[in-house]
């Protein structure tokens, strides 16, 4: 046994609405750069729906994660020896191009405030941040927002098309969920298995996977390699890039940019403890559909003192210890069983865990026409608008009574919480029937509907003092700063252009007040 | 005094920066160390060019390591007569030589013609898909034409001595004199793309991912604790 710890996300899509904070602080952070206009670190996707890049989760087109050859783990792209041996290094067939995403456009706003008096008011046309030409704009990373055009994608779902029985798309029948995606940084990462320079690894000390900028050498294995399509080339370094999980607020015991600024508080971090000697064996499950008990079996309790002792052998540090305790994510997705790997039948054993949505049933108990008889919740489960097929395709590789066990526990905590709140009487063996208890009934309630902050992100900061002088690192980590590992991410340092608004701070020896105003500033509107 | 410059002083200086220039570029940049790939803009044709290019230019730099570096002595000792020789060079060095020249056509027609490529290039890139059209072009005109028209010359009296003794440190141009244009062009513009090298994408050549096959699959990073 070997433990390392690996700090995991889960997200509660029951209240996901869709608002795409996270993506766009997100990419106010991390990718409004040259060559990165078109990656999202974080997007929220409307399913069904085909997606970003378009048809992600089509892995015979893609190629990404891995599979079992004769019971053996492989890539699904091809074994180490044929991506340098078969010429694949010289084009990589399966890569996804430019036009998967899309292409990334601006809008010449210049025209709105030079254009001459005319007939109408100028209008500001969309350009290619590639060519710079004019370009019609037909796709893009959100185009199926809200079900917008689902009649031509929705049936391309590969989620969709997994369904046995016929789901047709007409109005009435409609259902949607949104689904946030980021890097999911896992235990078998098949883009660090994928990259023939060994650029991108995994820390050894939280399990963040990352890329490092100055050994990427383009050979592009990467962005076939993960399934989930959440490594980016960029155009314009011709790197690789992906989320970072944040790893300078982690590392400081911040959340993320995405956590931290979701407004419906739907995302919890945590640590997990994990059995690294097993992640190969846990991958290699024959059968896809006992991959997530596989993956769940990986995680220790932390509680227990065996796990504990070795823990601290392996050199896993006290307040990690008691972080993994007071991890929301192991209580969720472990203790609870609330939530679900996605797509774990790509083997890659993924770090960010989805509680299934459940709120469109709940109207069926809870709004006025409420069904007196509370049993009612296990057969109106199975009749819940999204269908339970849908969502195990995409969380438990088609097993629908995982799914549904944690749609009960959910639907039954929200009973016994409704009876506990209003003073009516609740018979606590049916808790049991769904394998609660009335404690930890409510202690999931508090996690999932209260989401104190404290309770949501319990992240142990890095013990940096082992390795460097924090005194003299002072003011040296920061976008583009050389300890982050990024350091010549854009065009290298402080010379970055575009990593966010010109700062009033740079260049200024020369330029008074009244001036960096008058630049920066329109109509009271800060300009970049 | 143009032979002294032309084929000493000239091919010493295009080594010396090819080394002087590699080590410096990988000390200070190693970020743009890269095959700067443009498949993510372009995939289709870059399939055949880039696949025809480089699986012919693999053969085409072994047979010149062959046919410079190896004395016509020690391949006769091999068992390689002159005949069988020449039979090599033109049909076997002939074909992997018109792969590559193919290759490199449609690379740099794709270069210059898909105007998302084109705006991505810089004129680095240009500059070498350029003169790698030309090398590759005079390499064949050399081998097929002037072979054909000249067939009493024979560049492994000549050039192939005068370029191992390059590295042997004795040069002597006056190998030189006699060589054909075709020939002379070809070694002239080789020699000025070496120079060129390390401050081109072609570093990507020395990062050939070799050790990739033997590697296991996951890797941590660790710091390094004091």
């Amino acid at each position: 046994m070997k433990i390392k710890a690996q700090i995991a996300m889960v997200m509660n899509l029951d209240k996901c609405i869709g608002c795409h904070t996270c993506s766009v602080t997100c990419k106010t952070t991390w990718t409004n750069r040259k060559g990165a206009e078109y990656m999202w670190f974080n997007n929220v996707e409307t399913k069904p729906g085909i997606g970003y890049p378009k048809r992600w989760e089509d892995q015979e087109v893609y190629k990404g994660g891995w599979q079992l050859r004769n019971g053996n783990l492989e890539l699904k792209s091809g074994n180490r020896l044929s991506k340098v041996a078969l010429g694949k290094i010289f084009y990589n067939p399966d890569m996804p191009e430019m036009r998967d995403f899309y292409e990334p456009w601006t809008y010449n706003y210049d025209h709105l405030v030079t254009a001459g008096e005319g007939e109408h008011p100028p209008v500001a046309r969309a350009y290619s941040a590639v060519t710079g030409e004019k370009m019609d704009l037909e796709w893009g990373s959100n185009w199926e927002d809200d079900l917008a055009g689902a009649d031509v994608t929705g049936p391309q779902d590969p989620n969709i098309q997994k369904i046995e029985e016929e789901i047709k798309f007409n109005f009435e029948k409609s259902f949607m969920i949104y689904l946030p995606r980021l890097c999911e940084h896992c235990l078998n990462p098949s883009c660090v298995a994928s990259c023939p320079a060994g650029a991108i690894y995994k820390r050894d000390e939280d399990g963040i996977v990352l890329v490092d900028q100055e050994a990427c050498r383009s050979w592009r294995y990467c962005t076939t390699g993960c399934p989930y399509k959440k490594v980016y080339f960029n155009w314009q370094t011709n790197k690789a890039e992906k989320c970072t999980f944040c790893f300078p607020r982690i590392e400081e015991g911040l959340p993320t940019v995405c956590s931290e600024t979701c407004t419906g508080r739907i995302r919890y971090l945590g640590v997990l403890l994990y059995d690294a000697d097993r992640v190969l064996e846990a991958a290699s499950t024959p059968d896809e559909k006992d991959l997530y008990r596989a993956q769940c079996a990986l995680f220790m309790d932390p509680h227990d003192p065996e796990v504990i002792e070795q823990a601290r052998r392996d050199g896993i540090t006290e307040d990690w210890i008691e972080a993994a305790q007071n991890s929301p994510v192991y209580k969720l997705a472990i203790e609870h069983q609330l939530a679900f790997p996605l797509h774990p039948e790509y083997r890659t054993l993924p770090m960010v865990w989805y509680v299934p949505p459940l709120s469109p049933i709940m109207n069926y108990f809870e709004g006025k026409d409420s069904i007196k008889n509370p049993d009612m919740i296990f057969p109106a489960i199975e009749e819940m608008r999204t269908p339970i097929q849908y969502l195990a395709n995409m969380l438990t590789a088609g097993d629908t009574e995982t799914v549904k066990g944690s749609l009960q526990r959910m639907a039954m905590m929200r009973q016994y919480m409704r009876a506990l709140s209003s003073g009516k009487e609740f018979d606590e063996s049916r808790l049991e029937r769904v394998g609660l208890t009335a404690l930890q009934t409510e202690e999931m309630y508090r996690l999932l509907a209260i989401a104190k902050y404290d309770d949501r992100f319990v992240i142990p900061t890095s013990h940096k003092e082992n390795r460097m002088n924090t005194y003299d690192m002072q003011g040296s980590a920061g976008f583009g700063g050389d300890t982050m590992g990024l350091g010549a991410m854009g065009t290298g340092g402080a010379g970055c252009d575009g990593c966010g608004p010109a700062s009033p701070g740079a260049g200024t020896a020369t330029k008074t007040g009244k001036e960096i105003y008058e630049e920066n500033f329109y109509g009271g509107i800060w300009r970049d | 005094m143009v032979d002294q410059f032309l084929w000493v002083i000239f091919p010493y200086i295009c080594i010396a920066v090819f080394v002087v220039g590699h080590i410096l570029r990988y000390r200070t940049d190693k970020f743009h160390w890269t095959a700067k790939s443009s498949e993510f803009i372009e995939k289709k044709q870059l399939m055949v060019g880039s696949l025809l290019f480089h699986l012919g230019i693999i053969p085409v730099i072994l047979g010149h390591i062959s046919g410079l570096g190896i004395p016509k002595e020690w391949m006769r000792a091999l068992g390689v007569n002159d005949h069988m020789y020449h039979l090599g060079a033109i049909w076997i060095g002939g074909f992997f030589g018109f792969v590559t020249l193919l290759g490199m056509f449609i690379l740099t027609f794709r270069r210059f013609s898909i105007k998302a490529v084109r705006k991505l290039s810089s004129a680095s890139d240009m500059v070498v898909n350029t003169l790698l059209l030309i090398i590759v072009f005079m390499g064949m005109y050399a081998t097929i034409v002037t072979n054909a028209v000249n067939p009493a010359f024979d560049y492994r009296d000549t050039i192939s001595v005068w370029f191992r003794d390059l590295f042997l440190l004795r040069p002597d141009p006056s190998y030189m004199m006699g060589v054909p244009v075709s020939f002379q062009i070809h070694i002239l513009a080789a020699f000025l793309i070496f120079a060129l090298w390390p401050f081109t994408r072609l570093v990507h050549v020395w990062s050939v991912p070799l050790s990739y096959v033997g590697r296991s699959y996951i890797l941590y990073r660790r710091h390094k604790v004091n």
